[in-house]
């Protein structure tokens, strides 16, 4: 019964931090590999807003969340624009933004033990007999609210079905008069503003370190790719794959297995299955 | 020319997305003739093309070359067992010159079995024997055309250095997508006695064609596909007189002036 | 063209000598041959005689890092210019290479001689084995794998504590001295330079230009593209593997720290500024980012910061690359021709 548990937790958090990269990549087609820096950076901002600006939590938060859309859409507006449309070079710029903006975290100063943010709800209830503390329920239930709500927009709202019609077909909305560029900078602003949001949810679970930055960026890229890079239903269902064979393995192997956990599943998502889950398979091989 | 099958297709099937681009084709080919497929626009040929040579996956269907079947193996497999094809949008390697072109196909497996055209794949130079080649072809080997870099030939040579490349595997068939369109006059004159030899050295040839009165000069049958489905076949006399195939190009009445052919 | 007025506009035409020296004309007199061979045997020379040049101990280390990172930025070169695969993890090879060697010498006891080029080979081997599933799909996937294997390597090592964990395998053994070890350096990256430069003018070269440019037509002839990425992909990762063979027993010692960051940003850093596709420039970036590397180590990680600038100021900006601008500069001049 504790798997199950601890198996939909973090399946969540998995789910929380690749939604940003997946629906960034959904819209527009740009692999934003800062997304891990994106997590990190918010995680600072929202600590510097406590600590040093001494504002409240909750108004940290906000903010923190914010900054980081925008500074997710000034990536956009600014850098990746340029490179759009040549994949590898839409991959080495970001990803380049991300190194310099962690490393540049790095040297900043910002690494050991010393950098956390306090949980929303102290303290814990028992479900089913197994100790839950109150944060995780909420990653849960905010993780759960945040996939419907994604669900809600891209269905019901207009600029909702805007950026699914860009996910489908880009030309086809570009003749329907569908921005491509705007879109993308939306999607890369909620992408971040996603990001930021799991990074605020996740990061008080332990200490904000750069590292986090890494294994962030690793997970959500093996939780797209097992669900199919560019659905984000795809991302959702993998995400709960993933974070169920790594509770497995965890109680029955150890707790140091969780990145062969994610490995192997990238090996052999693409040897088995390579457009993922949902994927298409045309976006594997090139029209003739 | 033996009235032996050579590729066998059976209800092929394929749909992309809610579109029905395939619907239960069937048809075979024998070995030695010229096959021509018509249509009109977005009928399904190409689609027919990708689909035999593997391109692209049917949803349904088997495809037999020789008997054996070819319906799911990939595209390098497919060309190595001798069936080739030309692309319509056509995909030389634009930055090398043209005689280098051939070099690529000359390095393949079945080059190097086979020989290659007029045996020079395994023993000779494959610079020499792709300058061989484009002679064959039809490029005029004192001149520096052969030399010349791809993206700078006009449209009749580069058609012909498709035909080239294919021919570099010793093929067993050629399916033709689209060679005479974008093509004068003079090029399409040219290009027929080409395709004739073909025939004679004994490769079976499939030709998608909008040409019309080019491709009843050289093909033996004619199949006609009318949204993704077959609509007729039989020798080019009959297929012309079928009513069908009129309302299908042209939607119905008072056609007579315009089907003439040589 | 750039137009200066209505009439005019620049064009680029080769130089005389470039065309008098072309094929066998360039035997005609010493004017040619010095024409084609002199840039050759400065690069030759000049890395022959650097080991002369530098002051002190420290700095001949430098030489031999820069090798290191030279053979890296050739396997990327190579993938990423000549067979259109973009490897955004040479640290990948590095480890593989360092940890395997580090394997054969200390707990099956070959000695460096051995041990270098059996890594260099097992490791190609393994990092083509381990890239495999990503070869047949598009290039963005071999991008993404080779991002992720030696972020995730790293912490499969440090979590599950095999292979000496974070403390590493040490005590692996060394070059007999400091020359051997700055000239096998230096001999390797000659050799491997002009070996690239010769394979891709092969007609397999050629292939492999074709499955970057035209990858249909490669399977329209009956190859199969991902046979040849494979070959491809073997032959960086042996070179890159070799580099970190020899890295381990440079520094006597092999850990976690093969698959810094460091090892994958530079290579990718010197080919962009070196200029990408000479095969040549991403060696003399390297010449020139890695002394700057070392002067920035006191700053900690600033210096991967950097690298990253200047490679995202370098891709968004398109820039040519010194080698690129250099070879347009020796073999064309620019004038300004009425229209």
């Amino acid at each position: 019964m504790d798997i199950l548990i601890y198996g939909i937790i973090n399946s969540m958090s998995l789910a929380l931090m690749a939604l940003g990269f997946a629906l960034v990549y959904g819209i527009s087609r740009v692999p934003n590999f800062a997304h891990g820096a994106l997590y990190v950076v918010t995680g600072f901002l929202s600590w510097s807003l406590l600590r040093t600006a001494g504002l409240g939590y909750l108004v940290s938060i906000l903010l923190a969340i914010g900054i980081t859309g925008v500074l997710g859409a000034a990536i956009y507006r600014f850098i990746l624009i340029r490179v759009r449309g040549m994949a590898i070079s839409e991959i080495i710029a970001s990803y380049a933004i991300g190194l310099a903006i962690l490393e540049g975290l790095r040297w900043g100063g910002f690494k050991g033990m010393t950098y956390t943010l306090p949980v929303f709800v102290p303290g814990g209830i028992e479900i089913f007999g197994t100790p839950v503390d109150y944060h995780r329920l909420l990653i849960v239930l905010i993780g759960a609210a945040v996939i419907f709500f994604l669900w809600f927009f891209t269905h019901y709202t207009r600029l909702g079905l805007a950026l699914r019609g860009m996910a489908q077909d880009e030309r086809a909305a570009l003749m329907l008069g569908i921005d491509s560029d705007t879109m993308a900078l939306v999607a890369m602003g909620f992408g971040s503003m996603l990001a930021g949001l799991a990074g605020v949810l996740l990061l008080p679970l332990g200490n904000i370190v750069v590292e986090a930055g890494y294994n962030v960026l690793i997970l959500a890229i093996a939780v797209c790719i097992v669900g199919g890079l560019g659905s984000w239903m795809g991302a959702v269902l993998a995400s709960f794959l993933i974070g169920f064979a790594q509770i497995l393995t965890v109680s029955y192997l150890g707790s140091h297995y969780q990145m062969v956990v994610a490995l192997l599943a990238i090996i052999f998502t693409l040897i088995l299955r390579p457009s993922g889950l949902f994927g298409r398979q045309k976006e594997l091989e090139e029209r003739v | 020319m033996t009235d032996k099958t050579i590729l066998e297709v059976t209800d092929a099937t394929k749909t992309f997305g809610g579109i029905l681009a395939l619907n239960r084709v069937s048809f075979s080919v024998n070995e030695g003739e010229i096959l021509g497929i018509i249509g009109p626009n977005g009928s399904g040929k190409t689609t027919l093309v990708n689909c035999i040579t593997g391109f692209i996956r049917m949803n349904s269907g088997k495809i037999l070359f020789r008997g054996k079947d070819i319906t799911r193996k990939p595209p390098h497999k497919i060309a190595d067992l001798g069936v080739t094809r030309t692309f319509q949008i056509m995909r030389p390697y634009f930055s090398l010159p043209a005689y280098k072109n051939l070099v690529i196909p000359l390095f393949s497996p079945r080059a190097k079995r086979t020989g290659g055209w007029r045996g020079g794949g395994k023993l000779g130079d494959r610079n020499t024997v792709g300058i061989d080649i484009l002679e064959e072809i039809g490029f005029e080997r004192d001149s520096f055309v052969p030399f010349k870099i791809a993206s700078t030939l006009p449209t009749g040579y580069l058609k012909r250095l498709e035909l080239a490349r294919c021919l570099a595997l010793r093929p067993e068939i050629i399916l033709c997508d689209e060679v005479f369109s974008g093509l004068s006059m003079s090029e399409i004159a040219s290009m027929v006695p080409l395709i004739e030899r073909l025939q004679m050295e004994g490769i079976t040839l499939i030709m998608i064609e909008h040409r019309l009165r080019e491709l009843f000069r050289v093909a033996n049958r004619i199949m006609v596909l009318n949204f993704g489905e077959k609509l007729t076949e039989g020798s080019p006399d009959q297929v012309m007189a079928d009513e069908r195939v009129k309302v299908a190009y042209f939607g119905s009445e008072d056609v007579e002036e315009v089907m003439t052919y040589a | 063209m750039e137009q200066k007025a209505a009439s005019l506009r620049k064009e680029r035409i080769d130089r005389g000598i470039k065309v008098r020296t072309d094929g066998i004309y360039a035997l005609m007199s010493l004017r040619e041959l010095a024409y084609l061979s002199v840039p050759r045997l400065l690069l030759i020379v000049g890395m022959l005689l650097l080991p002369f040049i530098m002051p002190g101990m420290y700095w001949q280390r430098v030489i031999s890092i820069v090798c290191i990172y030279g053979l890296l930025a050739l396997s990327f070169d190579f993938l990423a210019h000549y067979v259109g695969l973009v490897s955004l993890g040479g640290a990948f090879y590095i480890g593989v290479g360092g940890y395997i060697a580090a394997i054969l010498n200390k707990w099956v006891g070959f000695s460096p001689l051995f041990s270098i080029p059996a890594a260099g080979i097992l490791g190609g081997i393994f990092c083509t084995v381990l890239l495999l599933p990503c070869l047949p799909l598009r290039g963005v996937y071999f991008a993404i794998v080779s991002l992720m294997y030696p972020l995730v390597i790293a912490r499969i090592i440090e979590a599950l504590n095999i292979l000496g964990g974070t403390d590493g395998i040490m005590g692996i053994g060394s070059f007999p001295n400091q020359w051997s070890e700055q000239y096998t350096m230096i001999l390797l990256v000659l050799v491997f330079l002009f070996a690239m430069r010769r394979l891709v003018n092969l007609d397999i070269g050629l292939v492999f230009r074709a499955v970057k440019d035209n990858d249909q037509a490669v399977r329209a002839s009956g190859m199969s593209i991902t046979h040849y990425k494979a070959m491809a992909v073997f032959a960086a990762s042996l070179i890159g593997c070799l580099g970190g063979a020899c890295l381990v027993h440079i520094y006597m010692w092999s850990g976690i720290s093969l698959f810094a960051l460091d090892f994958s940003i530079l290579p990718i850093a010197a080919t962009v500024i070196g200029g990408g596709g000479t095969l040549v420039g991403p060696v003399l970036g390297c010449l020139i980012l890695v002394p700057i590397s070392e002067l920035l180590r006191e700053f900690g990680t600033l210096r991967i910061v950097f690298y990253s600038l200047i490679l995202m100021a370098f891709i968004v900006f398109r820039s040519e690359g010194i080698m690129v601008y250099g070879q347009r500069k020796y073999h064309q001049f620019e004038r300004w021709a009425k229209v």
